[in-house]
């Protein structure tokens, strides 16, 4: 998917990704040359329709998962994984390890893990739910 | 107005989705690379012993040594998991998700491992268009029961698919012309009708059908072993004529005392069917 600005015949740049929490889906683009912006929003049903195809709109920036598309959808059973995820040399604060807690076990490890990924990329030492709220944002874990 | 077409833009697509999709085939591709063969057993038929046939053959051909996987991909549906006696948990790492071990080794995924007891097969997702993007949710989890599962270096991968055709189709679009397809049936017209469809289908996908079992072909008193008459017709011996395939193994409903019988070494599927996995 590719935006074009018409007024200067530019790609518009892909800006950031937003979940309202309604279900839908926004991604922001910028034009480079006359700097305006347009947000493209799906509603629910377009926003499921992409994410049932297991891609992510704006790209990925951490791995797929393992069975990520399932654990992230399916509804199942608490104890059906056991997960091994070691994440080491990383803080999570009392409010964060919280949060965590709320998360559903069949998809706890794998958001743990997730969470772990994005803030050691980008050198975060201490995990809080500012930090959670961003990467839910940035990695679309919305649902999750 | 006039403007310029995606191709013509240049720069790079930042989503990047069929790159995205790409990259998914290409671990279901990695995935198989490590597996000698994948045997989908189907039929068009519902209530046949489909399930009965997929885990009495991964048994089967477990018992003589080799290495085998069972993917239940009868999502709404699953029973092989049982039947084989795996259990959950499933053990995740970084990379892969670790199926369980059923008898005699055999590997299993299924999603009886992952839903609770008694649930139904559910998504989450804006009610009212289920419609729209289910049969997607269900292509992509057989992709990711395929392609995240570590079944590791596997001489055979038995499929067992639902009822129907679909989900064969996903799985031809998935693993292309790997899949060697046996048919199962009951003898009776209605099934032949339902069975040749899916055959069909197979046919059509571009996939060797290996042969037609023809299960519940009478009913085997536990008494005496007489056989009697169960279903009236011959759909085993015409399908395999219509198609001109083997028909690969005739046996009779022998009732067992408990579940844990239902794949009984005395019934050695992968020898019955020794057409179709040699």
């Amino acid at each position: 998917m590719k935006f074009l600005c018409l007024e200067c015949d530019e790609q518009m740049r892909f800006e950031e990704r937003s979940v309202p929490g309604d279900g839908t889906f926004g991604a922001a683009f910028a034009c480079p040359g006359c700097g305006r912006s347009i947000a493209m929003l799906a509603n629910p049903m377009e926003t499921q329709l992409v994410e049932s195809l297991g891609v992510r709109i704006g790209g990925r920036t951490l791995d797929q998962q393992p069975l990520e598309a399932v654990r992230g959808s399916l509804v199942g059973r608490d104890d059906a994984f056991q997960d091994a995820a070691p994440v080491g040399g990383l803080e999570w604060s009392p409010e964060a390890q919280d949060r965590l807690a709320r998360v559903p076990n069949f998809v706890r490890g794998m958001v743990k893990r997730l969470y772990a990924e994005y803030a050691r990329e980008r050198q975060i030492l201490k995990v809080t739910p500012e930090v959670m709220d961003r990467a839910r944002t940035d990695l679309g874990l919305e649902g999750m | 107005m006039k403007y310029r077409g995606y191709s013509e833009v240049t720069g790079s697509d930042v989503s990047g989705l069929g790159e995205q999709v790409g990259r998914q085939r290409e671990r279901v591709r990695a995935r198989l690379a490590l597996v000698g063969r994948v045997l989908a057993v189907m039929s068009g038929k519902g209530g046949v012993g489909k399930t009965y046939v997929s885990t009495g053959l991964a048994r089967g051909l477990a018992r003589r040594g080799l290495r085998v996987g069972l993917l239940d991909a009868d999502l709404a549906a699953p029973t092989a998991a049982r039947l084989l006696g795996a259990r959950g948990p499933l053990r995740v790492d970084e990379l892969e998700v670790h199926p369980a071990i059923g008898q005699d080794g055999v590997l299993v995924f299924s999603s009886d491992l992952l839903l609770d007891e008694g649930a139904p097969l559910r998504w989450r997702g804006p009610e009212g268009d289920r419609f729209v993007w289910r049969g997607i949710r269900e292509a992509g989890a057989l992709r990711e029961f395929i392609s995240d599962v570590a079944w590791g270096e596997l001489d055979a991968l038995v499929v067992d698919l639902p009822p129907g055709t679909d989900r064969l189709a996903d799985l031809a679009d998935l693993a292309g012309n790997r899949p060697e397809v046996v048919a199962v049936t009951i003898p009776s017209e209605e099934s032949r009708r339902a069975v040749a469809r899916a055959v069909r289908a197979a046919l059509d996908a571009g996939l060797a059908v290996r042969g037609i079992v023809e299960n519940m072909s009478g009913y085997a008193c536990p008494c005496c072993a007489t056989v009697y008459p169960m279903f009236r017709g011959n759909a085993g011996t015409a399908l395999a004529e219509e198609f001109g395939v083997r028909l690969l193994a005739s046996f009779p409903f022998t009732p067992v005392e408990d579940e844990a019988d239902a794949c009984p070494p005395r019934v050695d599927l992968a020898d019955l069917l020794r057409e179709a996995v040699a």
